[in-house]
């Protein structure tokens, strides 16, 4: 079978149509690594054993009568908030610890329907509400370029076992950065579609007007045909729309000549790490030679992104989680009282610190009194900054920049101060309120952690900005490093 | 802007969650904190601005027609509750 650590999803799906190998031994191969792997990277919560292989098995039975479809036998995991039909599906949080979903989400579906073999669930900041995968029920991940560090959150733990090659692609998602941010800080691709591109259902909501799912894996390329397979319209989402789902692989290789690309001036800030912002300048010069045009745009009111972010998500967030009453599904205290005490005790039991916190900041800008000066301010804000893209866009055809401020940061070092760690997310935010697809590449490394470089486009874009980063992909090989220990 | 205990009581309240004595300076502290950092929007000028009630301009939540389309699933659901009875989901009396 061909080195695990080596191959993209693209080749693996290539080599199973092939028959070089079977889904059995590449499944098998899979979890054997995500078990040596478990003690120090805590990428998964579930490990879904005994489905995988009977799926392995039927993929290479698929395989060998010819009918299988584009990921056929090709292992995957999913983010611990996809719903997945008598599985687990914990959110990260001791309130879902005993909830077995009896549903499959739309991705879940979806993904199951093109052939691709589900390994697990992976571990993820609590309800997706974190930058570093600190606030899970269930222990936080370890970034496997260095294990005393974080891989960044809430997807943390689907970051982590690509990076660590345990799976070839995770799904993930993105409502501040959630995607993008693990991308960066684990040297991996990442794809954060437009708002509405990839059905909603079936994955636990947390801010319904931000959240997007989209995918983790090593290269644009393989995010390309995981995100074919996951995008279009669903009648099951009302967010969802209905706008023709391209081929995102066979556009892959459009040319960069002519491509017009923004330098956000407000990305390259004093928040800006020096080497980082190194790195990102370096990979404009990349795309420089392969023929983009680089132009400086300002878009004014972005900087206000995490303030207005602050506002809005911990809003959607306490509205969403009111359904966890301790009733129908979901952690319920001993011995309530009265129904009040029920719901009290169960929530303040079953949900975590930064879940709380969020849901009582939402709480408050949504109380009388405050919704005009907090919620209606926010959503005024979040229209400016809407058109400052809207109109960046008119001159440019993508906007580049840095993911995050800084590589990884060490576990515990901003956990003390809740707005330090919402800062992280300052360059990925604007793209989530602004409905936007956004991709992060790696683009280098600043003490031998990897940096990453973040492209994002105007709505419905995923094709361009994916080729953006398929042409920075055939140029550089950063994407291709491995972390030591995993190669 | 700094909120007290009772404030922070009152919205525990409101959100249902029961906070203990030692939680409650914690959200103190952080809650300030959070308040005055999104505090920053107080200074732009957001008269005449349309709230952006999506984040897809032009587009709006679509409606499907109102027609049943689901089938009875209650007894796979209540599988995930953690007290049922006769098909009934068990609370704490609520009239006395």
């Amino acid at each position: 079978m061909s080195d695990l650590s080596r191959s993209t999803l693209t080749e693996l799906a290539a080599g199973l149509r092939a028959r070089r190998f079977s889904s059995v031994e590449l499944v098998r191969a899979c979890l054997e690594r995500i078990d040596a792997s478990q003690g120090t990277l805590n990428a998964f919560i579930s490990v879904t054993r005994e489905s995988a292989l009977r799926e392995a098995q039927a993929a290479d039975a698929a395989l060998a009568a010819g009918s299988g479809g584009p990921l056929t036998g090709v292992p995957i995991a999913h983010k611990d908030l996809f719903c997945t039909q008598g599985v687990r599906t914990s959110c990260g949080s001791r309130m879902l610890d005993n909830f077995v979903s009896p549903y499959d989400a739309t991705v879940v579906a979806r993904l199951k329907a093109a052939g691709a073999v589900m390994l697990g669930k992976t571990n993820m900041d609590e309800f997706a509400m974190g930058s570093s995968n600190e606030t899970s029920y269930y222990g936080p991940v370890r970034n496997p370029w260095n294990t005393s560090l974080v891989p960044g959150g809430s997807s943390g733990g689907s970051a982590a076992a690509v990076a660590a090659r345990l799976v070839p692609a995770a799904t993930a998602t993105d409502t501040g950065g959630s995607i993008r941010q693990p991308a960066a800080l684990c040297g991996i691709t990442g794809v954060k579609p437009t708002y509405g591109r990839v059905s909603r259902y079936g994955m636990v909501a947390f801010a319904s007007s931000l959240d997007q799912g989209g995918v983790l894996a090593a290269t644009a390329a393989d995010a390309a045909l995981m995100l074919r397979e996951m995008a279009g319209f669903d009648p099951n989402d009302s967010t969802s729309v209905d706008v023709p789902v391209p081929d995102y692989v066979a556009a892959l290789e459009q040319p960069l000549a002519g491509l017009k690309v923004g330098l956000l001036k407000e990305f390259f800030d004093k928040g800006l790490d020096r080497q980082n912002e190194q790195r990102v300048r370096e990979a404009l010069r990349v795309y420089e030679s392969l023929g983009a045009v680089l132009s400086e745009v300002s878009l004014p009111h972005l900087p206000l992104s995490v303030p207005v972010y602050y506002v809005v998500a911990p809003a959607e967030c306490s509205s969403n989680l009111a359904r966890f009453d301790g009733v129908r599904f979901g952690h319920r205290c001993q011995n309530p009282r009265d129904l009040q005490d029920l719901y009290r005790r169960s929530r303040g039991e079953g949900f975590g610190a930064e879940v709380k916190r969020r849901i009582m900041t939402g709480t408050y800008v949504l109380s009388a009194g405050y919704y005009d000066a907090y919620y209606l301010k926010a959503q005024r804000a979040r229209q400016l900054i809407n058109a400052d893209f809207i109109r960046a866009f008119q001159s440019v055809d993508v906007l580049i920049g840095p993911t995050t401020p800084t590589p990884a940061f060490a576990i515990g070092a901003k956990t003390a101060d809740p707005v330090t760690m919402y800062l992280n997310d300052i360059y990925t935010i604007g793209a989530n309120l602004a409905g936007l697809p956004a991709v992060s590449v790696p683009c280098g490394f600043v003490d031998e952690l990897p940096v990453g470089l973040q492209i994002v486009g105007p709505h419905f874009s995923e094709a361009r900005v994916l080729a953006a980063a398929h042409a920075f992909q055939r140029a550089t090989d950063w994407h291709a490093r491995v972390p030591r220990g995993y190669a | 802007m700094a909120l007290t205990r009772e404030q922070i009581a009152s919205i525990a309240a409101l959100a249902r969650l029961d906070l203990s004595s030692t939680e409650i300076p914690v959200y103190q502290n952080s809650l300030s904190n959070i308040l005055d950092f999104i505090g920053a929007l107080d200074a732009v000028d957001t008269a005449n601005v349309v709230p952006m009630a999506h984040p897809l301009p032009g587009l709006s939540q679509r409606l499907r027609p109102d027609v049943v389309t689901e089938t009875d699933h209650h007894e796979l659901y209540q599988e995930n509750a953690t007290q049922v009875t006769a098909g009934l989901y068990l609370v704490p009396k609520v009239i006395e």
